[in-house]
């Protein structure tokens, strides 16, 4: 028999309202959740660029002599292999190097006579400027026509870039949930004044405030959940879509970004944070209204 | 018996306006019936609802069930309000509720497990002869069928103190007379009875019901003073 389920909740009569409320709420967390994924998307991108680069060194040895060349790329290579923080060093295959180059030099790169840089690749296990500074030093003390470049500063504006990206989507996820609780606070409000011969009614039959007040706030709760369930999902599925197309582009920035099983889980919490967060505020804001009535 | 009710001095304004009650002193002891009568606008309903607690007086003492009611705090009113019973004069029932659930209200509001709930709300609802109208919602219903659904939820908690509004006003006289037995037999139960009316007729219906009759917000009985009931003679302030 209907009157035996759970009674309490057809005390809130609210019909349309409620499917209002519910579209509302599937609107905020799908945005949500999207600028959530983009987010995670973002920061993961600069964690990746950070591994990538944070210890990759470029050394460059541009002596003209090709001998005096070779010679000071094989002293650089034999001290760095003994050298505990380096992880790797190796030196760039010239016939590589002449293929990058053949735009603008034609052939004439795999010509031995012509002057190319030689270019050694190393990888540091601990990336700290002590060691950065002794190959430094190693690639001075073989040659003075040599320069190290970190790879990380190439990078850094669009590390820079990134990084905002991701602050940006963080605030909005903030932005977002204050939205939501506004939302809640107005519409509890204005459930309250809707509600307001009933609340009154109970009042008089002996409810206290927490009675209404657990009400409304399981009401918001659910509508809030069901409104958050259908607009996460949405916004999941479209994450993954766009997730699919970036895997196929093949950029090293963007595949960094592909998000990781625990970033989907944050995405699929989104909705129930937000029911939390709206039960808190429309608890909070029908307690303090009830406090000015007898 | 025990003072159950204890009005001194009492005065009720509305805003800045004039004082609608003025200086209502009386007692009610527990286990009486008791008839309000005045005219209309006269003050009943106000004083009603400084007896169940919808309202503050501007000034006096109001004691309920032993306590200070004036500067209860408001965590308690709940607690207080569950042992007063009130009728309303336009019903007050939640329109979007069955009359069964209507009448379940204050037993749901005090927490009764669900199973504990249909008993009495059945036995009710039979007693007020609308066992038939379960699910039915009160837009559906004659004034008089919404009347005896705020009765039956006024009592079915019973409750220490019924105050009722006006209970006839909507009900045939055949209705009436019942509905009175019913308060009738509530206060053979214990239950203290006020029932304000302005139905003359009514009032030689219960036997040793007492009554207090207001007009322009003062309280007055046969003897002309302000208190009821009045003083004996030898009763120094």
């Amino acid at each position: 028999m209907a009157r035996r389920q759970s009674p309490s909740h057809r005390l809130l009569d609210e019909g349309r309202r409620q499917r209002t409320m519910i579209a509302i709420m599937a609107i905020m967390v799908f945005l949500t959740v999207l600028a959530a994924a983009f987010g995670l998307g973002a920061a993961r991108s600069a964690r990746s660029l950070d591994a990538d680069l944070a210890g990759r060194l470029t050394v460059q040895v541009v002596e003209a002599d090709a001998a005096r060349r070779d010679a000071a790329v094989e002293a650089i290579l034999t001290k760095l292999r003994t050298d505990p923080d380096v992880a790797r060093a190796a030196e760039v295959d010239r016939a590589r190097l002449a293929e990058l180059l053949r735009p603008w030099l034609g052939d004439a790169g795999l010509d031995a006579g012509v002057p190319m840089p030689a270019m050694i690749d190393i990888d540091l296990r601990n990336a700290s400027d002590a060691a950065v500074g002794r190959v430094e030093a190693i690639a001075a003390a073989a040659s003075t026509q040599t320069r190290v470049d970190r790879n990380a500063s190439w990078l850094a504006p669009v590390r820079r870039f990134v990084t905002t990206l991701a602050m940006l989507a963080a605030a909005l996820v903030l932005l977002m949930a204050l939205a939501t609780g506004a939302v809640v606070l107005l519409a509890a409000r204005a459930g309250l004044d809707g509600h307001r011969s009933t609340i009154d009614i109970l009042h008089m039959l002996g409810s206290t405030d927490v009675q209404v007040a657990r009400l409304f706030q399981r009401r918001i709760a659910i509508d809030t959940l069901t409104g958050g369930l259908i607009g996460a999902i949405a916004a999941i599925v479209i994450a993954w879509l766009l997730q699919a197309q970036l895997a196929v582009l093949g950029s090293q920035i963007l595949n960094g970004s592909a998000l990781a099983p625990e970033d989907w889980a944050l995405l699929a919490l989104l909705p129930f944070l937000f029911a939390l967060l709206a039960m808190v505020a429309a608890r909070l804001s029908v307690l303090r209204a009830l406090r000015s009535r007898l | 018996m025990a003072n159950i009710v204890q009005f001194e001095n009492v005065g009720l304004r509305y805003g800045t306006g004039p004082e609608t009650l003025s200086d209502v002193s009386f007692t009610l002891t527990a286990g009486a019936f008791y008839f309000l009568t005045g005219a209309s606008g006269a003050g009943k309903t106000s004083l009603l609802k400084l007896l169940y607690l919808a309202q503050r007086p501007s000034r006096g003492i109001i004691r309920l069930f032993g306590e200070d009611a004036v500067t209860l705090p408001r965590k308690r009113l709940p607690g207080f309000r569950r042992r007063i019973g009130v009728v309303f004069q336009d019903f007050r029932l939640v329109p979007h509720l069955s009359a069964y659930d209507n009448i379940a209200l204050p037993l749901r509001v005090a927490g009764i497990p669900e199973s504990d709930i249909e008993g009495p709300v059945r036995e009710m609802l039979a007693w007020v002869g609308l066992a038939e109208r379960a699910n039915a919602k009160p837009p559906t219903l004659s004034g008089g069928e919404q009347q005896r659904i705020a009765i039956a939820r006024a009592i079915i908690a019973r409750p220490e103190i019924l105050v009722a509004d006006e209970p006839t006003g909507n009900v045939d006289p055949d209705m009436a007379e019942r509905l009175l037995h019913l308060f009738g037999s509530l206060n053979r139960l214990g239950t203290t009875v006020v029932v304000a009316t302005h139905d003359f007729h009514l009032l030689n219906r219960i036997p040793n019901a007492q009554m207090m009759r207001i007009d322009n917000g003062r309280l007055s009985d046969p003897t002309g003073s302000l208190r009821f009931p009045p003083r004996a003679p030898d009763d120094s302030e």
